[in-house]
C-alpha cells in the first residue's frame, strides 16, 4: 500500500495551502448551520410537554458537549499518531484542539447548570452526566497545564500526547464509575438529555446543531493550526513568501 | 523474574531504608489529613462513621500522590534514569520494578497504617477486611497512574502543584470504588463484586500502565 | 412557529431568563474562540511587519 499521502499530509507547506482553502468553507458552513439550527431549535421546535420553554437550551448544550468528548479523543489520535509516525502537524493539531475543547467543556457546563435550575431547582447537582464532564475539564485543565510547562516544544507536545492517551483509556472507567456512583447515591432522576425517543421535529434542529458545532470547531481548529503552523516554519522560505505577502497586504 | 527484576527491587529497597524520612513523611501526612477532619466537621461520631469511608480514601490518594513526586528525581539527576533507556533490559520491566518497590515500602504502610485511622474515625472492626483489601488492591493502581505523571513532570524545575492536577482526575474511579466498597460494608451489604472491580483495575494498571511510564520517561530524559 | 407573538418568544414562558442567559454566555465564549486566533494571527504579523522594516532599514 502507498502511504505517501499520508505523510504528504505531515508538510507544512501542503496543509496551509490545502486548509487555506478549506478554512472559508468551514466558517460559512458553521455560521448557515448554526444559524438555521438555532431559529429552528428557539422558535420553531415545539416545546417539551414536561418542562416547557426551558428544554430549548438542549440545542446548544447536548452539540457541545459531544464536541467536548470527542474532541479529547481527536487530542488522543493527533498524540497516537505524533507519537509513532513522528508527524509534527499531529503535535500542532493536538496543542491548538486542547483550548477548545476545554472552552466546549466549560459551555456544556455552564449550559448543564443553567438548565438544572428550572429542571431540578438548583444550579447544580451531582449528576452523573454534569458530574463526568466537570472531571472531562479537570483532564483537559491537565493537559493545558502541561504543555504549558514543559518548554521544549517539541518534549511538550509528546508528553501531552502519553497523557491524553493514558486519558482517552481512562474515560470509560471514569464515565462507567460515575454512573455506577450516580446510581448508588441517588434514586433515578430525572436526566436531562435521555428521553423517551425525541420526536422528529425536535430532534432535527438538534442534527442542524451538532454539524454546524462540528464545522464551527474546524473552523477555529484550523484557524488556530495555520498560524502555528507559521510560527514553526517562520524559518522556511515558503513560510517568509507568505508572511511577506500577508504583511504587505495588510 | 528475570534476575534484573530482583536486582532492581533491591537495589531501590535499600536507597529507600537510607532515606527513612521519605517514607515516614507520606504517613504522617495521611494521619493529619485524617485528624483535620474531627476537627472541621466536629467530633460527633455517627457523622464521621458515615463519612469515613470518603475520608480515609481522599487522604489516602493524597498521600500517595505526595509520596511520588520525587519517585523519579534523583535517578533523573544522577543520570541513571539515561542508562535505564539505553539498557537493554525493556524500560516497562524497570520501570515496574521501581514502582512496586516503593508501593512495597509506601504503599503497604499506607494500606496498615489505615485501620488504625479507621478505628479513631469510628469504623466499626467488622469492616477492616474489606478496607484493607479494597487498599492493597488500590493503592497500586494509585502508585502506578501516579508514576505516570511523575515521568512526565520529573524533568522541570517546578513541578509542584503540576501532579495532582495531572493525575487526581485519573484516580476519581479507584476513589470511587474504593470508598463504595468501604460504604457498602458500612451498610452489612456484600462488597465482593466492587472488590472484584478493583482488583480487575489493578490488573489492568500493571499490565498497561508500565508502557506509559516508559514513555513518559524517555520523553523526559530525551529533552 | 411555536409562539404566537415577539413578546411571548422572548418569554420562553417564564423560563426566558434561563434560555436566553444559556444562549447568551455559549454565543460569547464561541465568539471569543474565533476573535482571540484571529487577534494572535493579527499580532503576530505586525511583528512581522515590523521585523521585516528593521531589516530592511539596516
Amino acid at each position: 500500500m502507498n502511504w505517501t499521502w499520508f505523510h504528504k499530509l505531515g508538510s507544512p507547506k501542503w496543509f496551509y495551502e490545502v486548509s487555506g482553502r478549506w478554512l472559508p468553507w468551514f466558517a460559512v458552513a458553521a455560521a448557515l448551520l448554526l444559524g438555521v439550527g438555532l431559529v429552528w431549535g428557539l422558535a420553531f421546535a415545539p416545546p417539551d410537554y414536561q418542562q416547557g420553554n426551558s428544554f430549548r437550551i438542549i440545542y446548544i448544550h447536548v452539540p457541545v458537549a459531544f464536541l467536548a468528548q470527542s474532541c479529547y479523543v481527536l487530542l488522543a489520535v493527533a498524540g497516537l499518531v505524533g507519537l509513532v509516525w513522528r508527524i509534527k502537524l499531529a503535535d500542532v493539531a493536538l496543542q491548538c484542539a486542547a483550548p477548545i475543547g476545554a472552552w466546549m467543556t466549560f459551555i456544556a457546563l455552564v449550559t448543564g447548570a443553567i438548565w438544572g435550575k428550572p429542571t431540578w431547582g438548583t444550579w447544580w447537582v451531582w449528576d452523573a452526566r454534569l458530574t463526568s464532564m466537570l472531571i472531562l475539564l479537570f483532564l483537559y485543565f491537565g493537559i493545558i497545564a502541561l504543555g504549558q510547562a514543559i518548554a521544549n516544544r517539541d518534549s511538550a507536545a509528546k508528553a501531552c500526547a502519553v497523557l491524553a492517551i493514558v486519558g482517552v483509556v481512562n474515560i470509560p472507567i471514569i464515565k462507567y464509575s460515575v454512573e455506577w456512583w450516580n446510581s448508588l447515591h441517588q434514586p433515578a432522576t430525572f436526566t436531562l438529555t435521555e428521553k423517551p425517543a425525541m420526536p422528529m421535529e425536535m430532534w432535527l434542529p438538534m442534527l442542524v446543531m451538532v454539524l454546524g458545532i462540528y464545522c464551527f470547531f474546524a473552523a477555529v481548529l484550523l484557524l488556530r493550526m495555520r498560524l502555528e503552523v507559521l510560527r514553526r516554519e517562520a524559518r522556511s522560505s515558503w513560510a517568509k513568501s507568505e508572511i511577506k505577502a500577508l504583511v504587505g497586504a495588510a | 523474574m528475570s534476575p534484573v527484576f530482583a536486582l532492581l527491587l533491591a537495589r531501590e529497597s535499600r536507597l529507600l531504608f537510607r532515606r527513612p524520612a521519605e517514607l515516614v513523611n507520606p504517613l504522617v501526612f495521611f494521619a493529619i489529613v485524617i485528624a483535620l477532619f474531627p476537627l472541621a466537621v466536629g467530633p460527633e461520631s455517627q457523622l464521621l462513621q458515615t463519612l469515613s469511608p470518603g475520608l480515609i480514601w481522599v487522604a489516602a490518594l493524597l498521600a500517595v500522590l505526595l509520596s511520588l513526586d520525587g519517585l523519579f528525581r534523583s535517578d533523573f539527576e544522577d543520570g541513571s534514569l539515561e542508562q535505564w533507556v539505553v539498557a537493554p533490559q525493556p524500560l516497562p520491566l524497570l520501570v515496574l520494578a521501581k514502582v512496586l518497590a516503593h508501593w512495597l515500602f509506601s504503599g503497604l504502610a499506607l494500606v496498615l497504617l489505615a485501620p488504625l485511622l479507621a478505628l479513631m474515625l469510628g469504623l466499626p472492626a467488622r469492616c477492616l477486611p474489606v478496607l484493607l483489601l479494597s487498599l492493597l488492591l488500590g493503592t497500586p493502581v494509585l502508585s502506578l497512574l501516579g508514576a505516570v505523571g511523575a515521568a512526565l513532570i520529573v524533568g522541570l524545575k517546578r513541578g509542584g502543584l503540576l501532579l495532582p492536577l495531572l493525575i487526581l482526575p485519573l484516580y476519581i474511579p479507584v476513589l470511587i470504588l474504593g470508598s463504595g466498597v468501604l460504604q457498602a460494608a458500612l451498610q452489612g451489604l456484600p462488597a465482593t463484586g466492587h472488590l472484584l472491580w478493583l482488583a480487575s483495575l489493578a490488573v489492568l494498571a500493571v499490565t498497561l500502565l508500565p508502557f506509559a511510564i516508559a514513555a513518559g520517561l524517555t520523553i523526559s530524559v530525551g529533552e | 412557529m411555536s409562539f404566537s407573538s415577539f413578546a411571548e418568544f422572548v418569554a420562553m414562558g417564564n423560563h426566558g431568563l434561563y434560555v436566553w442567559s444559556a444562549y447568551g454566555i455559549s454565543l460569547a465564549v464561541l465568539i471569543l474562540n474565533v476573535v482571540g486566533p484571529l487577534l494572535a494571527r493579527r499580532r503576530y504579523l505586525q511583528e512581522e511587519a515590523r521585523r521585516l522594516r528593521r531589516e530592511a532599514s539596516k
